[in-house]
């Protein structure tokens, strides 16, 4: 089982509308969306969620007043200063500020602080059209998104297994931080979307050096290319220069956006067909640049 | 001889009361255009503002803003150092670090470094005081100006996952005589909460597609959920579909300002240009949105002092 990963470092440049388009061609795939801040996939795969379980991401600290004498140490000791005191001298976590380290809750003289676990959002087993699909929502404000992303990739594996499915798709998350971390490693083959401009350029190079960096094979697809011809070969140049090789060029075409107002891949839009012909065979080639399917790097990271 | 300076200082502070403040440029969706709206917005407002990029993972601020970098300055995290001479491999520092940074097998400590978010309970509870702390990058505080404009950059080192300390570093570093514009990262989850956390203002960048609605409504969430005051831009306003106006509209959000899309600046974008510097009849339309802007937090103020 091998999985293909779809990042981009900078946000907007068509993840989720390239990575849609490649699941309404996959044969035999499981579909992973491990954006789970800002997901979207689910616009226009139109999931049938089959199954809804709980995201528990980590306990936060929680002071019991009764039990509280104020002596302030947790206060002291806490670095992420999330404990204040309210008008009344009484002590209190800001769960916003609250790292969920449990130093406060295991130093506590009086025992006064619960570590009770958080929901931290949701998790889903869903059929598409195209196949099945695991998908998420993590609440608004939270911290462990490298965790749901974990936990996402693990399901969607799982789900392949059971299913007997040869590969997953997975749209990753923009930027190059936890939960892109957390969505590459042990990927057989990252594809990154970038656009023709001088910050996509810039964010393409990050994004290579951490793929680089965690070892996972790389690959290109330029995207709106059209909007900058000439920036779209210096980023083909920038990406060669660190071995990575351009699978495509797909020009602006606005019959992406009119498919995503339908809820619609563009593979279910009417017309289009030099687009789609040309997704087609961008698609034969990535499936082409995958690695021998071999085993898995660990993903115990966050385990 | 100073005297007299510090009480006009003073004077200045008083009369410009909330002139001066914090503006946080977010959005959900990630490429909606936060970048174009803080760089063009500092740049039509000049030497009364400062630049902030706090999308520390993928900065691009200075790809358009394009200035020179005076300073550079490693910010870094503190991580646990074992003294293996102190260490009877209790086990203590394991049992309390609750994100796997430390375990103790047999008569072996490892330390996993990545995973370490800091918070100095292995050091705290090692009996034989083993642990010691030492350093790890978190990435570069990058401080520079142009022109007049005063400009602070966080840039994640590649391979690091905890963004929201280096994003809290770059804020730490705002001039508080100046307006500052924040550049936000995209999505809603914690290092977008450091980015916008005790901001006066939030202007959240969107598109009107369902990706861009969709990612917006997550965004409205969080900004609420911090009780700050926000209004919308909408850029490549003509795309997509006008979902997007009628749920500002029953959510009462301001459209502050409106963006075309149009080749002509989706290709000055895309050579890191500005609206202010290559189409001039742009700057007072960003000086209007500092305005209203300003106007909004006025208003909210007058309300809580009521």
């Amino acid at each position: 089982m091998r999985e293909i990963v779809i990042i981009s470092g900078k946000g907007g440049t068509g993840k989720t509308t390239l990575t849609a388009a490649f699941c309404a061609l996959a044969q035999d795939a499981v579909f992973c969306d491990a954006d789970v801040d800002a997901a979207d996939l689910h616009l226009l795969l139109q999931p049938q969620i089959q199954e809804q379980h709980d995201f528990i991401g980590g306990a936060k600290a929680e002071i019991q007043p009764e039990r509280c004498t104020a002596c302030g140490l947790c206060q002291d000791l806490c670095r992420f200063k999330a404990i204040c005191a309210s008008h009344n001298a009484e002590l209190a976590v800001d769960p916003l500020l609250c790292e969920g380290c449990g130093v406060c809750v295991d130093l506590c003289p009086e025992k006064a602080i619960d570590f009770p676990p958080q929901r931290c959002g949701e998790w889903y087993i869903s059929n598409t059209r195209f196949g099945p699909m695991v998908h998420a929502r993590l609440g608004i404000a939270e911290e462990n998104s490298g965790k749901l992303v974990h936990l996402v990739r693990k399901e969607a594996m799982k789900l392949a297994e059971q299913k007997a499915r040869q590969l997953i798709i997975t749209d990753g998350p923009p930027g190059i931080g936890c939960p892109v971390i957390a969505a590459i490693g042990g990927a057989a083959l990252v594809l990154t979307v970038v656009e023709p401009t001088l910050s996509g350029k810039h964010d393409m190079e990050r994004v290579l050096d951490l793929a680089a960096h965690f070892k996972v094979p790389a690959r290109l697809i330029i995207n709106k290319y059209d909007l900058n011809s000439r920036m779209a070969e210096s980023i083909v140049q920038a990406a060669k220069g660190r071995g990575v090789a351009c699978l495509g060029r797909i020009p602006f075409d606005r019959a992406f956006t009119l498919a995503m107002v339908q809820g619609q891949t563009l593979f279910d839009y009417p017309g289009a067909e030099v687009r789609k012909e040309e997704l087609r065979r961008i698609w034969v080639e990535i499936l082409a640049a995958l690695p021998e399917d071999k085993q898995r790097l660990s993903l115990n990271m966050y385990e | 001889m100073s005297q007299p300076v510090q009480s006009k200082q003073h004077l200045n502070r008083n009369l410009s009361h909330k002139s001066v403040m914090n503006l946080c440029i977010a959005s959900g969706k990630g490429g909606t255009g936060k970048t174009t709206i803080a760089v063009n917005l500092v740049l039509a407002l000049g030497e009364r503002a400062e630049l902030m990029d706090c999308d520390v993972e993928e900065p691009n601020a200075h790809i358009f803003l394009r200035p020179e970098i005076t300073h550079s300055k490693a910010i870094t995290t503190p991580v646990p150092e074992v003294d293996f001479s102190l260490c009877t491999y209790c086990g203590q520092c394991a049992q309390i670090c609750r994100f796997n940074a430390i375990a103790v097998v047999a008569k072996r400590v490892l330390l996993f470094e990545d995973l370490c978010h800091s918070c100095g309970g292995c050091s705290l509870v090692c009996p034989t005081k083993a642990i010691t702390e030492t350093t790890r990058e978190l990435g570069l505080l990058e401080s520079g100006h142009r022109d007049d404009i005063r400009f602070l950059s966080g840039r994640l080192r590649i391979g690091e996952t905890m963004a929201p300390p280096l994003i809290c570093a770059v804020r730490q570093a705002a001039d508080p005589d100046k307006i500052t514009i924040i550049d936000a990262p995209p999505g809603t989850s914690c290092p977008v909460i450091a980015a916008i956390n005790g901001a006066d203002f939030v202007v959240l960048v969107t598109e009107p597609t369902p990706f861009g609605l969709h990612d917006l409504k997550l965004a409205v969430e969080a900004v609420r959920l911090l009780g700050i005051p926000c209004g919308l831009v909408i850029n490549r306003a003509d795309i997509g579909n006008r979902e997007v106006y009628a749920y500002a509209e029953e959510e009462r959000l301001p459209i502050l300002l409106s963006i075309p899309f149009e080749r002509r600046i989706a290709e000055l974008y895309s050579e890191g240009k500005t609206l202010v510097e290559s189409l001039p009849e742009w700057q007072p339309a960003f000086v209007q949105l500092y305005e209203d802007i300003a106007a909004l937090v006025r208003q909210k103020e007058a309300l809580c002092v009521k």
